[in-house]
């Protein structure tokens, strides 16, 4: 996990000519770690800090009628705001694209970045929507029956991806 | 969790889920754009047999931060004014498919009634029935308390509130009494004994009916409006005496601990119960209380209404 973490910290960089216009925000829960592990990595090879937050979606899902309500998490926006920035999104997992998309319309509510990007650890396909993704820590291929857990050390005591077979 | 009737249907841990819920709102509120998507769609109905300015305003702005749609119907104006029944009136709401109804009425019990009954499917919300509870402006005025005083906890262990006036009319009171004491506060009810209710010496509270003695000991005062619509007798020789023994002005603004803070549910009857200077002292809370008031009750739209109907929501 960690070399991929450091592969999109070295793409994110070229991509974006250094830190400098970058923020970083990450959908809690996991997506909020990995956007910690991301700007330390980044701050690690460039030396300098860079802008990072969490983004919480709850209250743009379109899921919300399906299920009983969902506690909402914080969401901290950096310093510098959102406005002009190359705001990088960050998600453990990419799957049907609806949590992107209610990200976008989250994140358009606080601001209008210069350019919107998608990070995540792992895209396991299946999308429902018109979402791709700029960084990629792998492509997991799965069947709608399978579940991926990822595991952060912060939260789970270790750094793990499973794959488990689920019923459908 | 339903309906939100009284204090007494709540668990600390939901009462506190609220409270959390606000807290993340409110940075909604202070935003650029404040308005969400969350609610689109859902038609909120505020029913006010009885007047209100704030609690119907608050409950208004908060459904429509949230993208409800929001009908208000207020008695006066209104068939009840010709005498229909709520049993008619809820009827005629659930035949318009109203999802929540936030119901203020002046007979205690009103909310449960129309909860309990099959005349609608939608959430109930108390606003306010007579003199037994108003929950969101007790959900309001803890949350108040906790942005206030607070650093570090949830709940509000170790906080000392003094409650002071009108007991014995307070639905406020009531509300605040079960919540403020099931978050870990401790209260303090100081009104003469004639405002004081029958039964209050088994409620979860100290009682006093010196002011003085008590005001430079506690964290919060929070004063009560003298209720004149529902006295029908005499409670006390005269409102300068009243003043006098349990207002709160410049004097006793003094005596308070320097962190202390004022609080008022509001409407007040400045020069009655509290001082004007009082009212507008740097210690006075009273205005971010209108603005919780608004996100508090966004979340409690949220927690209710957001999710499932159907499944059987459980907070």
């Amino acid at each position: 996990m960690d070399r991929a973490i450091t592969r999109i910290s070295h793409e994110i960089l070229e991509r974006n000519s250094g830190s400098d216009s970058i923020t970083l925000l990450g959908i809690p829960t996991r997506g909020a770690h990995l956007a910690t592990r991301l700007a330390m990595k980044i701050e690690a090879i460039e030396g300098n800090p860079v802008q990072y937050g969490t983004l919480d979606i709850t209250l743009h899902r379109d899921d919300l009628r399906m299920r009983p309500p969902r506690a909402l998490m914080p969401t901290t926006i950096p310093t510098l705001g959102v406005e002009n920035r190359n705001v990088i999104l960050v998600d453990d997992v990419l799957f049907s694209g609806r949590t992107i998309r209610a990200a976008l319309d989250a994140l358009g509510e606080i601001g209008r970045p210069a350019s919107v990007q998608l990070a995540v650890l792992i895209d396991r396909g299946h999308r429902q929507l018109p979402i791709r993704a700029d960084y990629v820590g792998k492509n997991l291929p799965t069947s709608l029956a399978q579940i991926i857990k990822v595991q952060f050390t912060e939260l789970d005591g270790l750094d793990a991806v499973t794959l488990e077979e689920g019923a459908l | 969790m339903r309906h939100l009737l009284s204090i007494a249907d709540l668990s600390s841990t939901q009462a506190i889920q609220i409270l959390d819920t606000a807290e993340e709102l409110s940075r909604v509120s202070d935003g650029p754009m404040k308005k969400l998507p969350t609610l689109r769609g859902r038609t909120i109905v505020n029913l006010f047999a009885e007047d209100s300015t704030r609690t119907r305003i608050s409950f208004e702005a908060a459904a429509k931060r949230l993208s409800a749609d929001v009908i208000n119907f207020s008695a006066k104006g209104s068939s009840v004014s010709k005498g229909e029944s709520l049993k008619d009136t809820a009827q005629t709401l659930q035949a318009m498919g109203a999802d929540a109804v936030i119901i203020r009425h002046s007979a205690s019990g009103a909310a449960q009634r129309l909860a309990d009954s099959q005349w609608m499917t939608g959430s109930v919300i108390n606003a306010g029935d007579g003199t037994h509870e108003h929950p969101s402006q007790a959900l309001l005025d803890a949350f108040t308390i906790r942005k206030n005083l607070v650093h570090g906890a949830n709940d509000l262990t170790g906080i000392h509130v003094a409650i002071v006036g009108d007991i014995i009319h307070s639905r406020v009171a009531r509300s605040n009494v079960l919540l403020l004491t099931k978050l870990g506060a401790h209260v303090t009810l100081v009104a003469p004994p004639t405002l004081l209710p029958t039964g209050v010496e088994s409620w979860p509270v100290a009682i006093s009916y010196d002011f003085d003695s008590v005001i430079e000991n506690v964290d919060v005062v929070m004063m009560l409006r003298i209720q004149l619509e529902r006295m029908s007798e005499l409670f006390f020789p005269n409102a300068r005496e009243y003043s006098h023994y349990f207002g709160l002005n410049r004097d006793r603004l003094k005596m308070m601990k320097p962190t202390a803070i004022v609080m008022h549910p509001g409407p007040m009857n400045r020069g009655l119960e509290i001082t004007a200077d009082s009212a507008d002292s740097a210690r006075s809370v009273i205005l971010q209380q209108v603005t919780n008031g608004v996100t508090v009750r966004m979340a409690i739209l949220y927690l209710l209404l957001a999710g499932s109907l159907e499944l059987g929501v459980h907070l």
